[in-house]
């Protein structure tokens, strides 16, 4: 493996911390992290009427499952198409095999609105164009049934990577606005419905709107995008995403991720800029919200408040969650390690850190380990493969894959976000055996 | 290509990763992308392994590809060797690696380690997550114990005087449905009779005592699907005989002991005279008449599938309705099996095929997989897990081992629990006038999380609470509310007095009731029903 190089970080602590940059370290060694087949776990829920085909190999299938906890459904909205020695020996044609396994899939689930083909390792490195299938299966089943496809393969995405490739397919697709249509405010990435529902009433007293969302809980609500949509993103993960619906014309505005109470604050003002909303009425609006969020927080800050955090490179959430811990909670950052570090994306969360922080990219999971047992964190954010045995080491972990599957964002859930983190914390403190 | 919705087995070098975790001094080092490392969490998750197991992934990405990714195979190597010091490797490729052809053996053996490097062949395409277990431990075996065999022809010397027989246990892996305690069961079991335990492999040996298998005077095979090749190389090899007999059940045990007591040349009498188990008192004992000839449908591992049949039928007094596995290397032993029942034993890998049988079978108790267990609980139909693949609830903390005669103890309860108790049942029944649909009435001790399916079994989709922990989410009940009044079929109508009937019957069975009598009635072509259809469709479904 490549050793560790350390390179300058681009981010300015122009404001807040105002120090020297800080070095980021790059490394290129074991990834402890799941591929971006896992997305489906929360996309499918989140698509009520989208099937998610895997076309990859018994491997693929069981890191959904066993990524999902054994059968939580009776028969899921997803599901893998297993290549098999018949088609890599070429004495069965793949795509026509894929074509059957389609068919057969949509005649016993004809509430499927849409169909993704999710592409894997073994189907990209044996090269199979599922984007072409997927033109030639809608050929097929139009207009019942919409067949897009994306990757998921580890060789090229990295978790929440995966929900990236997938609104990136969706981009495409999305009708195109109104060139006279008044401006419209596009909220980008999968969001639990409950958040959405608050935020579009924050936006209404705002006097923000249209507001639509990507994704759509139905396939048939696909938002219409044009030059008058500006959008926000909802996670730091959305590069490819973005950068389509850029292409389409859509304007990013630029803004921190809505965790925690300061992270919504500048999210919504972001938007309320955008808008004109003036002053008065942001304030009268977001500081009840703020207020009553920031003393849900306190019971969770007397437990956390300079206690030393440790990030595992995971979810990408990592740099917005190190600033809310930092900033609201009072905790200590060590190192915070992400698989990737947009930032264009991330430019207003990394001035807010602390110039303490020690960042890092890309994994060498057993260099990390070292580091991380140096630092003697009170709290380690990890992956589901390294949590038990880092607590049978003495040291208190938080899953991070439970962040994607929690409602974290928003003034009403950055207690909920704050509690994930204590959690672990509190429960050491009460258990009198070890 | 093949549609899969849930898979009962993971792929080979998942088998190979339950021998090499299970193991102490070995490292694995796998060529694969970095979603493969999943399979960390089945180990530290499912099973609370307190450390991560011994494997390395090269995680190689797109970008590599046709690059180095033979020198990031060869780094990975040599690294692992660094760091973690074990006493042999075992090498090889997962199914993305399989395709772009690095060759890990050869890469591996280049590096001229000091220590043993036994390269793993494990054809993802084909084979899946037991056979990979059994070929790694094969090749293990073969690799470190192979250099101590005898010539070929040497005879195995008599065992001097004075010394206790001994054996091995082979079979036991992480991640195995209940080895963790089988093997403290069988042990104990063992050294009653004065037989040694030599080595118990793979789980809990190190690479040192897998070289020494050859010393012991046989091999205890406890489960086939992973030890019978290696086994039957050590048979080849060091003329160690081993054992047929899965010793799970009362039955088998004892023929477990006469099988193992003739091997040793041991005198078993003492111990299967002795009582052992109280699986046969309580069998028979007054309360345990109401399990007579309840039907029972028993899928898994065709190990725990062909003893948990027999232990049903001959031990509990079940009737077994159907018998099959997933595992295709053991399906002619199934196959075996099934003719004892006089039913057609059920091979195959796909969920849906199971669930669409336990549908049309009906029985009253599931054996099966945590597979079953979510499709028994979807039909409303009692269930208990006999085999891999597992849950976290299959690790549980107390012993709990299932084979040997505790083991018996532990199936006769863990079967009869989701059961309704004996004398409850009885009042019920005459509770409700005897109405033959009792048997769905789920046991009152189970609290309402048994009460029985009222509406019709379609896949019911619910959403996932929030929070769910992956891999140790507890199976979330997608059982549908009984509901008192199940929408009817068209062309059906009840007449009042048959309403006035069917309310006799107690609530939490009525929902079963009224859809068989439906069901009846529709396949009859009946479009009243009466009070006699509803006895009709009583005679018709009841024993
Ligand atoms: S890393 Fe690749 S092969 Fe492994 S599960 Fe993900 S897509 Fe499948």
């Amino acid at each position: 493996m490549s050793p560790l190089d350390t390179a300058q970080n681009g981010a300015q602590g122009a404001n807040g911390c105002g120090s020297a940059p800080a070095p980021v370290l790059k490394e290129r060694g074991q990834r402890e992290v799941f591929c971006g087949l896992t997305g489906i776990i929360w996309l499918h829920r989140k698509i009520q009427d989208a099937f998610f085909l895997v076309v990859g190999s018994r491997t693929c299938a069981h890191l959904i499952q066993s990524a999902a906890g054994v059968m939580i459904f009776a028969e899921p909205r997803f599901g893998t198409a297993i290549i098999d020695e018949r088609d890599l020996a070429g004495l069965a044609d793949v795509n026509d095999e894929l074509d059957k396994v389609v068919g057969r899939l949509l005649e016993r689930r004809p509430d499927i609105k849409m169909l993704f083909l999710v592409g894997s390792c073994p189907s990209e490195v044996i090269k199979l164009d599922l984007s072409r299938a997927a033109s030639r299966l809608n050929r097929i089943h139009a207009p019942n049934v919409k067949i897009l496809a994306y990757s998921g393969s580890g060789i090229e995405t990295t978790f929440t990577q995966g929900e990236d490739a997938c609104l990136a397919a969706l981009v495409p697709t999305m009708p195109a606005e109104d060139a006279a249509a008044p401006k419209s405010l596009l909220v980008v990435g999968a969001l639990a419905e409950v958040v959405e529902d608050q935020m579009l009433r924050v936006f209404g007293d705002l006097g923000i709107g249209p507001v639509r969302f990507l994704p759509p809980r139905r396939a048939a609500e696909l938002p219409p995008v044009g030059p008058n949509t500006v959008m926000l993103l909802a996670q730091p993960f959305l590069g490819e995403t973005a950068r389509l619906l850029e292409e389409r014309g859509a304007r990013r505005l630029a803004a921190p991720f809505p965790l925690g109470v300061e992270g919504t604050t500048g999210w919504l003002a972001a938007a309320a800029k955008e808008w004109g909303v003036d002053a008065e009425r942001f304030r009268a609006v977001t500081a009840p919200r703020a207020e009553r969020a920031r003393k849900a927080l306190a019971r969770h800050r007397e437990v956390l408040e300079g206690k030393k955090i440790f990030f595992f490179p995971d979810s990408q959430l990592e740099v917005p969650l190190a600033r809310f811990v930092s900033r609201e909670l009072g905790m200590a950052l060590t190192e915070v390690g992400t698989p990737y570090l947009h930032r264009a994306h991330l430019a207003q969360e990394l001035e807010q850190l602390p110039a303490t922080v020690q960042l890092s990219e890309g994994q060498d999971v057993d260099r990390q380990l070292d580091r991380c047992r140096a630092a003697q964190p009170d709290l380690v954010v990890c992956g589901l493969g390294l949590a038990n045995p880092l607590e049978a080491e003495g040291i208190a972990t938080k899953w991070s894959i439970e962040l994607l599957f929690t409602p974290v964002q928003g003034y009403e859930q950055a207690a909920d976000l704050a509690e994930l983190f204590a959690r672990p914390l509190r429960r050491r403190a009460i258990l009198k055996v070890a | 290509m093949q549609l899969t919705v849930w898979t009962y087995e993971a792929p080979p070098h998942v088998g190979a990763m339950r021998i090499a975790t299970g193991m102490k001094g070995l490292h694995y080092v796998l060529h694969a992308p970095q979603g493969d490392t999943y399979a960390d969490l089945l180990f530290t998750m499912i099973e609370r392994r307190s450390a991560r197991p011994p494997v390395t992934y090269t995680t190689f990405q797109a970008r590599d590809l046709g690059g180095d990714t033979a020198v990031m195979f060869k780094t990975a190597v040599q690294d692992a060797y660094e760091r973690f010091k074990p006493q042999a490797m075992i090498v090889g490729a997962s199914c993305t690696a399989e395709l772009i052809q690095d060759d890990p053996g050869g890469l591996a053996k280049a590096l001229d380690l000091p220590i043993p490097v036994v390269p793993l062949e494990l054809p993802s395409y084909s084979k899946k997550e037991n056979w990979g277990a059994a070929e790694t431990f094969f090749q293990i075996v073969r690799a470190l114990a192979g250099p101590y065999a005898p010539p070929p022809g040497t005879v195995r010397p008599a065992r001097p005087e004075g010394v206790r027989p001994s054996c091995n246990l082979l079979g036991p892996t992480a991640l195995g449905f209940r080895h963790r305690d089988d093997i403290v069961e069988i042990t104990r079991l063992l050294d009653r009779m004065g037989i040694d335990v030599k080595v118990v492999a793979p789980m809990g040996s190190s690479p040192s005592d897998i070289a020494r298998l050859g010393e012991a005077d046989f091999n205890v095979v406890l489960y086939p699907e992973v030890a019978h090749s290696a086994a039957a190389w050590l048979q080849r090899t060091f003329r160690q005989p081993f054992t047929r007999t899965v010793p799970i059940g009362v039955g088998a045990t004892r023929d477990f002991i006469a099988e193992v007591a003739e091997m040793a040349g041991v005198d078993a009498t003492a111990i299967l005279e002795a009582p052992n188990s109280r699986l046969p008192w309580y069998s028979a004992s007054v309360d345990s008449t109401y399990l007579t000839g309840k039907r029972v449908f028993i899928f898994g591992d065709a190990t725990h599938a062909i003893a948990a049949a027999r232990v049903a039928s001959e031990e509990m007094g079940f009737t077994v309705v159907g018998l099959g596995t997933y595992g295709r290397e053991f399906a002619r032993d199934v196959r075996e099996a099934a003719k004892l029942y006089g039913v057609e034993a059920l091979i195959t890998d796909d969920y849906l095929e199971v669930e669409a049988k336990v549908a049309e079978l009906q029985p009253e108790l599931v054996l099966g997989t945590q597979m079953e267990r979510h499709i028994a609980k979807r039909l409303g139909i009692a269930c208990a897990v006999i085999s891999a693949p597992v849950h976290v609830q299959d690790f549980p903390a107390r012993y709990s081992p299932v084979m040997g005669f505790e083991g018996a103890n532990v199936l006769f309860d863990t079967w009869v629990h989701p059961l309704v108790m004996g004398l409850e049942e009885h009042l019920l029944a005459m509770f409700r006038d005897d109405f033959e649909f009792q048997d769905a009435a789920g046991p009152s001790h189970l609290g309402h999380g048994a009460a029985p399916t009222a509406a019709k079994a379609a896949p019911i989709a619910v959403t996932v609470p929030e929070q769910v922990p992956a891999a140790t989410a507890k199976a979330v009940d997608t059982r549908p509310t009984a509901s008192a009044t199940p929408p009817q079929p068209e062309g059906t109508t009840w007449t009042p007095e048959a309403e006035k009937e069917l309310q006799k019957i107690p609530f939490f069975v009525r929902g079963k009731a009224r859809r068989n009598t439906e069901r009846f009635a529709a396949e009859h072509g009946v479009a009243l029903i009466t009070v006699e259809t509803l006895y009709d469709a009583k005679a018709h479904f009841g024993r």
